[in-house]
């Protein structure tokens, strides 16, 4: 009983320093945000993993071996996407040149 | 082993929440993404040497061991990346929408993985634990096919109108109670595997119903929420596998889904209430009639009658919608701004929160057409500078710009913040046809005295206009 009040614990305390920090992103960065949730909850990677590695039974073998691919492509994929957001986000520089060439 | 793994998962999690915040401005974001990144390393070592593969490795080989998982990861991977490296900036809301999806049906399949190891072989599953898998098997399944259905809209497979039938809202509330209490029942009698496999199969289905009422100018709350969805099933799978790592990230994923649909919802004046019941996106056929009375005409004006406006402007704020998406525009927007910059004209950027059809949707796209993003504004930050404003430029943009939703209570979008285009001295509308936005109103600021609308499709327009410039 004492291990699920622990799990609770966490979760609330992750939930509220998730709000706290989430709540600092712009909304200039919501797109890239909501891509690199999704590569960070990929974690359930973590989970799959276990199911396909431990090999408790064929079923969970290959339950888990889907899940795997599944996440990976969350987690590789968002992780890539992120990045290919963020290299776009420019600050000033560009404009500048444009109104020094005028 | 137990205590690396622990240590392992630490780190993993300290670092996911420092890369979190590096999300907090533009200048660092990337520093943050390494961090997480170099976060889900630890995270997967911890994972490669638990305790159950560990266990296995002494009585096989290591690649009989990590056979499964080689093989999936890799192809895992390179599907990934072709998704992520080749796929359009405009088609982003799909690609979230596709990876909820698939973050749903990992935790789905987890939970079944799971359910069936300790329950139909070993014969035995706690009460706490068949709790966890309950909700893991609940929130993915509803997150997966829910997520396919968004899919389906935003890229048109499925119609994007909403899809109604009678008694829709009854049905699907009557349907959701079902599943709780058959959660409920398998979780005081987890030996029942017909009430476990009933339970797994109904949030499938509801994932289909309740995205099929919802119309497209409604995703960006739909994909939110389902990113809210996709978070909740991680943590129960946490739960479930007793993983800190899994429960504060899922956690984490929960809140930003959370945070954000509440962003949109009020973005859309809609109550939190409304949207979590799906009752959303309905359009009310007497507001359209209500909306503008009849008989009035539009300006109409030529290319060139939008290309003088704008050379002769000395400030301009762009308002970006949907329809630029669509019409892939934003490029060409980048390269009218240019023209019109080196004219000494100000350009700015007005982004209203639920322009497109996701969070940001609009930031990126013009983030990709390379617009320093210190020029995208924020409504707020924005709102009133129109009224110094020459000209406002609307590209693809309708309800967001609609003063109706300031001062017409008869409207379905008044309250709904808006962007002041009509307060600009003039306002020029880039439009395809007359057709009525997605909530399905007449929009004001078309026939307000100082709007004129340039009919086509906003990317040839715009290629026009910069021609006639240059």
């Amino acid at each position: 009983m004492l291990e699920i009040f622990l799990g609770l614990y966490i979760f609330m305390l992750a939930a509220f320093v998730g709000y706290g920090v989430i709540k600092g992103v712009p909304a200039l960065l919501h797109t890239p945000l909501m891509a690199f949730t999704n590569a960070i909850s990929g974690i359930s990677l973590v989970g799959s993993l276990v199911a396909a590695g431990a090999h408790y039974n064929n079923v969970s073998t290959v339950l888990g071996a889907i899940a795997v691919l599944c996440a990976t492509i969350n987690v590789v994929g968002g992780f890539w996407i992120t990045d290919r957001m963020l290299r776009m986000f420019k600050k000033q520089e560009p404009k500048a040149d444009a109104a020094g060439d005028a | 082993m137990v205590d690396q793994v622990e240590t392992l998962y630490l780190i993993a999690s300290f670092l996911f929440i420092l890369g979190l915040r590096g999300l907090t401005a533009a200048h660092t974001a990337r520093r943050g993404l390494i961090l997480a990144e170099l976060g889900m390393v630890f995270a997967i070592w911890g994972t490669v040497i638990h305790p159950d593969i560990m266990a296995h490795l002494e009585t096989a080989s290591f690649f009989q061991t990590y056979k499964w998982i080689l093989l999936t990861f890799f192809i895992g991977s390179a599907i990934g990346i072709a998704i992520s490296a080749l796929i359009p900036m405009t088609r982003m809301p799909e690609r979230i929408a596709l990876s909820h999806a698939f973050g749903g049906l990992a935790a789905a399949l987890v939970g079944v993985s799971e359910y069936y190891r300790e329950q139909v072989i070993a014969g035995h599953m706690d009460h706490t634990t068949m709790a966890a898998i309950g909700f893991e098997v609940l929130f993915g399944g509803l997150t997966f096919t829910g997520s396919l259905m968004a899919f389906g809209k935003l890229s048109g497979l499925i119609p994007g109108r909403n899809i109604t039938w009678p008694l829709q809202n009854q049905s699907n509330i009557l349907m959701f109670g079902g599943t709780f209490v058959l959660l409920v029942l398998v979780t005081i009698d987890p030996s029942n595997q017909v009430l476990f496999y009933a339970m797994a199969a109904m949030p499938l289905l509801l994932g289909i119903l309740f995205v099929a009422p919802i119309g497209g100018a409604d995703m960006p709350v739909v994909i939110t929420l389902l990113n809210s969805y996709a978070g909740l099933a991680a943590s129960a799978t946490g739960f479930a596998l007793d993983n800190n790592v899994l429960i504060i990230a899922g956690a984490i994923d929960g809140a930003s889904g959370f945070i954000l649909s509440v962003v949109m919802s009020k973005a859309m004046n809609r109550s939190f209430r409304n949207v979590l019941f799906g009752a959303f996106g309905k359009v009310d056929e007497e507001d359209a009639a209500m909306a503008v009375a009849g008989g009035e005409r539009v300006q109409e004006a030529s290319v060139g009658d939008a290309a003088m406006l704008l050379s002769g402007a000395g400030s301009v704020i762009v308002c970006p919608g949907y329809g630029m998406a669509v019409a892939q525009a934003q490029h060409v927007v980048g390269e009218l701004a240019e023209i019109l910059e080196a004219n000494g004209t100000q350009v700015r950027y007005a982004i209203h929160p639920v322009a497109g059809r996701m969070p940001g949707h609009m930031n990126v796209l013009l983030a990709e057409a390379k617009i320093p993003y210190t020029s995208l504004m924020e409504l707020e930050e924005i709102n009133e500078d129109f009224k110094n404003t020459d000209v406002a430029l609307v590209v693809g943009a309708n309800d967001v710009v609609n003063p109706a939703a300031k001062h017409n209570p008869a409207s379905s979008i008044y309250g709904m913040p808006v962007l002041n285009a009509d307060l600009a001295r003039s306002c020029i509308v880039l439009k395809r046809s007359m057709r009525p936005g997605f909530a399905g109103i007449e929009n004001e600021l078309f026939f307000a005295p100082n709007t004129v609308l340039t009919f086509g499709d906003a990317k040839d327009t715009l290629t026009k206009v910069v021609e006639a410039l240059s």
